[in-house]
């Protein structure tokens, strides 16, 4: 199947938009609230998110970190090719914070594990939020689902689905693409 | 590709740049994690490790134990001395019979150069060369070469001028470090008294000097090695005493140079007569930020390998 944009450019400035209302709706001024992107491609939303809020809030006072979660996956030495770490950006303390976590997609569920575990170890947080661009529906392996989505989509396994960001691929765009298995 | 070449880390002399080069970026990460409240990572929660040192050893022994708990691996650990090796097992008998155990990695020192290398042919299992008698000691040199690219920050070793001095012949930390150094770019100078440097050492690209000064006046980077009095098994010089006069790292020779230079030693230390205390402890010493590395270039090199481990 032909590639398709399921969010183009003018559709994704506007679900950012209506995301970070969504935050400014449950956290008003951002008191004891810290946003947090998982690595590596969780934090080019986070970056949008930041930077959106700030425009939006102009002096808004928000901890912002990343969080690499390599060495928490479950599927280290599974994996045919094994993923390179990246770095964690935490200089302050989670402790007793409602934390947003941010990550693109929202597939199996997994990667969103091994966050909420990596995050534990900084600290004890109030609370634990997710916000996601895109949720693939009816594809988790594990009971976890986001506070703040994007847009939810239907999709197949054999599907992939691409966030593309105006910084690193030219244009805001999110695709799905259909794994050829013959390549 | 976030993966090693090679199955065991037996020496630098096996391993490629790219190699290299990801192990101090993996490294990087936990040195990173060695800074947080909970000091520790899961990933390797399925794997057993086992600590064989059939020759005595404090840091290294204690800085892999850490590297493993950190990653939260299992370890056994086995000291020579208390073995049954004294009843005469052979080395291949030994290790098996701790693999029966379901063992998945060995971390081995012996006092026999190539045991490592012997020990990969007959067994499944994957080794990590914590020093074989005078032939390789590669974690240490990774955890030196990573301690100058911390130090002077740096992108690139090409140029960077590297002294390690004392006694070369005995040191397998001195071979490690040339082979890491030479692939990394760097330039190496040997320095010691003719007895202590091994003849034809030129032939893997270095520069032999018997002056102390003039080596500390060319580099950027003094190795201060230790003389290894217990693999002497003659006279190589007439007395401590004279080999502290010709050939010791003191404050005053430092001082005496028109640069800043970095002092590093492996470790341990003999005080007074390869350095001298007031060197040893100078800011321009970065012994303890040596050992602090040590820890995660062995964390990032055991959880490299782990992948390699037979799959559950």
């Amino acid at each position: 199947m032909q590639p398709r944009v399921i969010l183009d450019t003018p559709q994704f400035a506007l679900t950012i938009d209506r995301l970070c209302y969504q935050l400014i709706e449950n956290h008003n001024d951002f008191t004891d609230a810290v946003l947090i992107g998982v690595q590596p491609r969780g934090t080019f939303l986070s970056n949008r998110i930041y930077q959106r809020l700030q425009q939006l809030q102009p002096g808004l006072k928000l901890d912002y970190g990343k969080l690499d979660i390599t060495f928490y996956r479950d599927d280290f030495r599974r994996r045919e090719t094994p993923l390179a770490a990246s770095e964690t950006e935490l200089d302050f303390s989670i402790e007793g914070k409602k934390v947003v976590l941010v990550d693109d997609v929202l597939y199996t569920g997994r990667t969103i594990r091994a966050a909420m575990d990596a995050l534990l170890d900084f600290g004890r947080p109030q609370r634990v939020e997710l916000l996601t661009l895109i949720d693939r529906r009816f594809t988790r392996h594990l009971p976890i689902e986001a506070n703040y989505v994007g847009k939810k989509i239907d999709s197949i396994a054999s599907e992939i689905v691409r966030v593309e960001w105006h910084d690193q691929d030219g244009a805001d765009k999110v695709w799905i693409l259909t794994v050829n298995k013959d390549n | 590709m976030a993966a090693l070449s090679v199955n065991h880390l037996l020496g630098i002399q096996y391993l490629t740049n790219e190699d290299i080069e990801l192990i101090f970026k993996t490294a990087d990460q936990f040195k990173d994690v060695l800074n947080r409240p909970i000091k520790k990572v899961p990933s390797l929660r399925d794997i057993t490790i086992a600590n064989l040192f059939f020759e005595n050893s404090t840091r290294t022994r204690i800085s892999f134990e850490l590297a493993e708990k950190r990653l939260s691996a299992d370890i056994v650990n086995f000291s020579a001395s208390t073995s049954s090796t004294k009843k005469g097992e052979t080395l291949i008998d030994t290790v098996n019979n701790i693999l029966a155990m379901k063992v998945d990695m060995v971390v081995m020192r012996h006092a026999s150069p190539g045991a490592c290398v012997f020990l990969s042919k007959h067994i499944d299992a994957q080794i990590v060369n914590a020093g074989d008698g005078t032939h390789e000691h590669p974690t240490q040199a990774l955890l030196d070469a990573y301690s100058m690219r911390e130090k002077l920050k740096l992108t690139d070793f090409k140029g960077l001028r590297v002294a390690i001095l004392g006694d070369i012949t005995h040191s397998r930390v001195a071979l490690s470090n040339i082979f890491c150094l030479k692939k990394l770019g760097a330039e190496v100078l040997l320095c010691g008294p003719p007895t202590l440097i091994p003849k034809h050492i030129e032939a893997l690209g270095v520069r032999v000097t018997h002056n102390v000064k003039e080596a500390l006046n060319w580099c950027d980077v003094a190795n201060v090695l230790r003389i290894q009095l217990e693999r002497q098994d003659i006279k190589y010089f007439p007395s401590l005493r004279e080999y502290s006069l010709y050939y010791g790292v003191n404050k005053e020779l430092l001082d005496n140079l028109n640069k800043k230079i970095t002092i590093m030693h492996p470790g341990p230390i003999n005080r007074g007569v390869e350095l001298s205390s007031d060197a040893a402890d100078s800011d321009q010493s970065i012994i303890l930020q040596q050992v602090e590395n040590g820890v995660a270039i062995r964390m990032a090199v055991l959880y490299l390998l782990a992948e390699k481990a037979k799959r559950v």
